[in-house]
């Protein structure tokens, strides 16, 4: 009796996380009358809200542009990043303490404070509508630096040594003889940026205004807000579904490895 | 923004206490190259330059800047206007900065005991010998990996008034239909609701590893002890879990306090400014009205009331377990 009430708890529990996106992939395949309604089997397929998403708002672009932004971004949070973890853990030099108080220090700013001025500087560097005020201001984490250096901590220090006295430079140790060993670093750095860029709404927002070099979230977040999609909610929820649907396909395969990553940067230490 | 933010601040507090013990001098620093000779690496330099002049371009200079604007009223292309005082002053005064604030509490007092009481319940009965525990864990988790932009249009969907499944759900058991999005008493629970459920999956995860950590020992001998199940729960497991209850609190905290894209899309901050929050109001300062110096000095005044808040429960939470 207990297991079955236990049971009966998560059951319920997973109907009410997972209903929500069965209705909506549903809905975007219900003709507009159908949409109000629990059923999550179209009795009708149509495609006409797709076909009207494609027609109004250049979502296929603002898929490249999320992609190139997230990838080029989270790119360089893993090399920069490992880099000053690398330096930090691994080398000696005048101020290396200074510079992992630095890295702490900045990790507690809250980013409301420099929302505004950061903006500004976007204004004026002409930035604002390019691709660079997405990229450049977020290719650097401190995260990723204190998240690296704990890692590059446990390596064992004669390996290091031994690439040392073969000849090897920083350069190579780091990348051919650290990098293969720090897949799991690597990978929650990946998962965080990569997610944290793509998700983001607030900052594309405010310095990108053409529609050519919108990111997908935004794009859809207009569209929603903007009234393009003629209050026809299968349309707003085909846009959305669109959205969702990378991530939910890479969830399905990377879900255990995503779970753990996110799981572990939250508790380490 | 700089990416994974959210998660950037998930190390907050770790950050707080290791830089207290640096201060403080109590941590043996670690000095990983010691057994090398004395000689510099000058290639540290080379690795670490890219990160400092970063930091200090994108960090520094708005963070300097921030403290200029706010003595400043300033559109961006006029130039700036020196005004003292006046930024505060007018915020001092602004009811609408003062809603903001109530609003965004009276959201953290739905969410964060609901995220608690859901997160702890369902993490506790995750942890026991089940089967598929891997599929439950994945969909409880789902909507925290989901974009908020999906998370909200689809709530939307389902608060709507006449056709929305919650109101349709809550006529077939007896009870009237709510104004969710419409009516000035349920806006902010409407979100408040919405934001539990996509982000309560991470805190399920952030318990279980908590509660795997628990050395099951203690629960053997409290057994021995007769120490009912309650008793343990509330013994054992909540002292124990306190490490991550302070997590969860700072998390939910910093993310009632972030809340921008839920009111933006549902509500545009109605009705009657009853979801208007900090940075919708920041960015409405800042967009529709161009005045940068004062949305500079809300979100001074904003950062500031986190900071304060996530300190302060960091100190309530610690020593409520000793």
């Amino acid at each position: 009796m207990r297991r079955f009430l236990l049971y009966a708890i998560l059951i319920i529990g997973a109907i009410i996380f997972l209903y929500p996106f069965l209705w909506m992939l549903a809905a975007t395949f219900k003709p507009e009358i159908e949409i109000a309604g629990f059923s999550i089997i179209p009795r009708q397929i149509t495609l006409e809200s797709y076909r009207l998403v494609f027609r109004k708002i250049p979502i296929t672009r603002g898929f490249i542009n999320s992609l190139f932004v997230a990838m080029v971004v989270t790119a360089s949070v893993i090399v920069f990043g490992s880099m000053v973890g690398y330096a930090l853990s691994r080398l000696r030099f005048r101020g290396r303490e200074m510079i992992f108080t630095l890295a702490l220090v900045t990790m507690m700013i809250p980013a409301q404070l420099t929302l505004i001025p950061l903006y500004t500087m976007m204004v004026k560097f002409g930035w604002v509508n390019s691709y660079l005020a997405l990229i450049v201001p977020a290719m650097m984490s401190s995260y990723a630096v204190l998240l690296f250096r704990q890692f590059f901590l446990s390596i064992p220090q004669s390996l290091i040594e031994a690439a040392r006295l073969d000849g090897c430079s920083d350069w190579r140790i780091l990348f051919t003889i650290v990098y293969p060993l720090s897949k799991p670093a690597i990978m929650t750095v990946a998962v965080l940026t990569f997610m944290g860029v793509w998700n983001d709404v607030l900052w594309p927002l405010m310095v990108i205004r053409d529609p050519k070099l919108m990111t997908m979230p935004l794009m859809v977040t207009l569209f929603a807000v903007g009234g393009q999609a003629e209050a026809r909610l299968g349309v707003q929820l085909a846009a959305a579904m669109l959205l969702a649907l990378p991530v939910i396909v890479a969830y399905i395969f990377l879900q255990r490895y995503l779970i753990e990553s996110i799981a572990s940067s939250g508790m380490k230490g | 923004m700089q990416p994974g933010r959210a998660n950037r601040f998930s190390t907050l507090s770790k950050a707080v206490a290791a830089l207290r013990t640096r201060l403080h001098g109590h941590a043996k620093v670690l000095r990983p190259n010691d057994s090398l000779t004395d000689n510099t690496d000058r290639v540290g330099y080379l690795m670490v330059l890219p990160y400092i002049l970063h930091i200090a371009v994108f960090l520094g200079y708005p963070l300097a800047f921030a403290f200029v604007l706010i003595f400043h009223r300033w559109n961006i292309y006029t130039p700036m206007k020196w005004v003292g005082l006046g930024n505060i002053r007018l915020l001092l005064s602004d009811p609408l900065v003062w809603r903001a604030l109530g609003n965004t509490l009276y959201f953290l007092l739905i969410h964060i005991p609901l995220q608690l009481v859901i997160a702890l319940g369902l993490a506790q009965l995750l942890n026991q010998k089940i089967r598929g525990r891997a599929f439950f864990r994945a969909s409880y988790f789902l909507p925290f990996v989901i974009s908020g932009v999906v998370v909200t249009i689809l709530w939307q969907q389902l608060y709507a008034v006449e056709t929305g499944i919650i109101n349709v759900l809550l006529q077939l058991v007896g009870l009237p239909k709510i104004g969710w999005l419409t009516d000035r008493r349920f806006a902010m629970p409407a979100i408040a609701i919405m934001a539990t459920w996509k982000n309560v999956g991470l805190y399920i995860v952030l318990f279980l590893v908590g509660l795997q950590a628990i050395p099951s020992h203690l629960y053997e001998a409290a057994e021995l002890d007769g120490a009912s199940g309650w008793q343990q729960f509330r013994l054992i497991t909540i002292p124990m879990l306190n490490p991550t209850i302070m997590l969860v609190l700072v998390l939910s905290t910093i993310g009632g306090f972030s809340l921008f894209i839920e009111p933006y899309v549902m509500t545009g901050g109605g009705p009657a400014n009853s979801t208007l929050s900090g940075i919708l109001y920041l960015y409405k300062q800042a967009f529709f009205f161009s005045k940068m110096g004062y949305a500079t000095t809300i979100g001074f005044f904003w950062a500031t009331i986190i900071f304060i808040v996530v300190l302060f429960q960091r100190r309530f939470v610690e020593t409520e377990a000793m």
